[in-house]
């Protein structure tokens, strides 16, 4: 009888310890959440201010970030990851897209570009409906959902210097970097994401993620441009399986690269062409692995 | 009325016993530093831990060729010691005996497609390194939870890539993972203060410890915590033995 009760309290003082994390984590109160209403945003000259944006995301947000900026709104269930990624949890203030290196908070303009830009393969839209107050008051907002956003600042960007000019050596030398780093083990030696690893991919919550397929024609989640794409390298995308390269890719070697990927779309590129002049194969999985 | 003069006498109750401990609290000193030892075992059959299947690296495949890779979630050597189990004190280390911090630096080694060792242990603050022995590339990805401040960061490591430097700012046990190798799962377990993990026969020795009562914890993956109470003397060693249950 005796031994039943202190089992039971053992077991109840643990479910207590074991939920005080997850219930910190998980569940803000509304009373965190208002203590952070005077947060603010600034991109270029604008200043955004959190309870501005209040309105906007409780009419346009709401539905899939969810009241408290979880990721669980109400159509989130229905949500199919890889196909269809779940929404964003801003409360943990871990973002893909951003120009600051793996493990620090984004910039105030990252959240704005992510805004702006929508994410491809995703329920997330372009939202160049909102005018640029509206959207940097947005930010405001979403970032009071995080308490990381109180106790740290957000990381250093990234430097990207001038894009050179195409050649068939970079090209080249690009495809070098490609196996050398060996990018194919996820997104496979063509480019289709079916290297070795693409098919056990999670993400940082454990559901599944897919590679990014550069044949298929569908715009890069962080942007199309090819300083967007540089960019991913030098800070990897938070969240994800896609680690940063910052130490393993110099800034020359990554145009290179950023070249080489241009070959393996599918839109018609200088960078295409070149390859094709080339007759460049696809790298080869079974060589022995480069160092640097 | 009354209910004030109670408030008053409990207050300079208290105020007088914690006066009392600041003076009789005991002065660390590094000459007289005494050691935690002991021994971890594991009580019944070692759990059954799943192979590896590493064919999807041909690479990890080859180096280990000569062995059967397996889980490691729980390591017994052969009298029943447990490998891979943290020890810190969890309790009665002084602000300046956390303060001290150790200047070595934990290494964290990726070699044929597992983590060397397979739990790092390490002080919150204190730099450790991650390496790769292996010619494949790997991503070290370790998925703290963000909250507690400590944040999950992603670096790719191919072949001959240069260590990560990094530290921890929370005690925690952080999971590791590569995702490009999803059967490679380690552990950093950050804790505050002196630390020891068991070898392969399931000692270990904590250094460095000011002579004082402690409770000593020991972490292990599967099993979770136990704890015990030591009383460390001047430049002596206590000892602390705990045997985790395997069901």
């Amino acid at each position: 009888m005796r031994r039943s009760l202190i089992r039971w309290s053992l077991f109840l003082l643990a479910a207590a310890v074991f939920s005080l994390p997850l219930v910190s984590w998980a569940q803000l109160t509304k009373a965190d959440l208002d203590s952070r209403l005077k947060m603010e945003s600034h991109v270029g000259n604008i200043t955004g201010h959190a309870k501005d944006g209040a309105a906007d995301y409780h009419r346009y947000c709401e539905g899939c970030h969810g009241v408290r900026g979880d990721g669980n709104g109400e159509v989130a269930q229905w949500f199919d990851p890889p196909n269809f990624p779940k929404p964003r949890d801003f409360q943990l203030g871990i973002f893909k897209c951003r120009s600051t290196p793996t493990g620090t908070l984004p910039t105030d303009q990252d959240l704005y570009d992510a805004i702006s830009r929508g994410f491809d393969r995703s329920g997330m839209p372009i939202w160049n409906t909102f005018t640029k107050q509206e959207r940097v008051d947005l930010v405001a907002w979403v970032k009071h959902f995080s308490p990381r956003f109180v106790s740290e600042k957000p990381g250093t960007a990234i430097q990207i210097p001038p894009e050179p000019e195409v050649t068939a050596e970079r090209v080249k030398a690009g495809r070098e970097v490609f196996a050398r780093v060996q990018c194919w083990k996820c997104h496979g030696v063509t480019g289709e994401a079916n290297g070795p690893s693409a098919s056990t991919l999670q993400d940082d919550l454990g559901r599944p993620i897919a590679a990014f397929n550069f044949t298929e024609g569908s715009r890069p989640k962080c942007g199309d441009t090819d300083q967007d794409i540089y960019r991913i390298f030098m800070t990897g995308l938070d969240g994800t399986p896609m680690p940063s390269f910052a130490d393993n890719i110099k800034p020359d070697e990554a145009w290179d690269l950023v070249f080489y990927l241009r070959s393996l779309m599918r839109e018609p590129s200088k960078e295409k062409a070149i390859a094709q002049q080339l007759g460049l194969k696809p790298v080869d999985p079974n060589a022995p692995a480069p160092t640097q | 009325m009354k209910t004030q003069y109670k408030f008053v006498a409990v207050l300079s109750t208290v105020v007088l016993i914690a006066c009392a401990a600041l003076v009789h609290m005991p002065q660390v000193n590094a000459a007289g530093e005494g050691k935690i030892t002991g021994t971890v075992k594991l009580d019944g059959p070692p759990p059954h831990m799943k192979g590896i299947d590493m064919s999807k690296d041909p690479y990890c495949v080859k180096a280990n060729a000569n062995s059967t890779p397996k889980m490691e979630n729980v390591v017994v050597g052969a009298s029943g010691g447990l490998e891979n189990v943290v020890l810190y004190i969890s309790e009665g280390l002084s602000a300046s005996a956390l303060a001290e911090k150790s200047t070595t630096i934990p290494v964290f080694d990726q070699k044929n497609c597992v983590y060397t060792p397979h739990v790092l242990a390490m002080d919150v603050g204190q730099t450790f390194k991650v390496e790769t022995s292996d010619q494949t590339a790997h991503n070290i990805h370790p998925n703290p939870n963000p909250m507690t401040g400590n944040i999950p960061w992603n670096q790719s490591q191919p072949p001959g890539a240069p260590p990560v430097e990094k530290s921890w700012k929370a005690p925690e046990w952080i999971e590791v993972k590569c995702n490009i190798h999803p059967w490679m799962h380690g552990w950093f377990a950050v804790v505050k203060g002196p630390y020891a993990t068991t070898d392969a026969n399931g000692n270990y020795t904590i250094n460095n410890v000011p002579p004082g009562n402690y409770t000593v914890t020991a972490w292990q993956e599967q099993f979770g915590t136990q704890t015990a109470k030591v009383a460390v003397a001047a430049g002596g060693a206590a000892k602390a033995d705990f045997t985790f249950k395997s069901k």
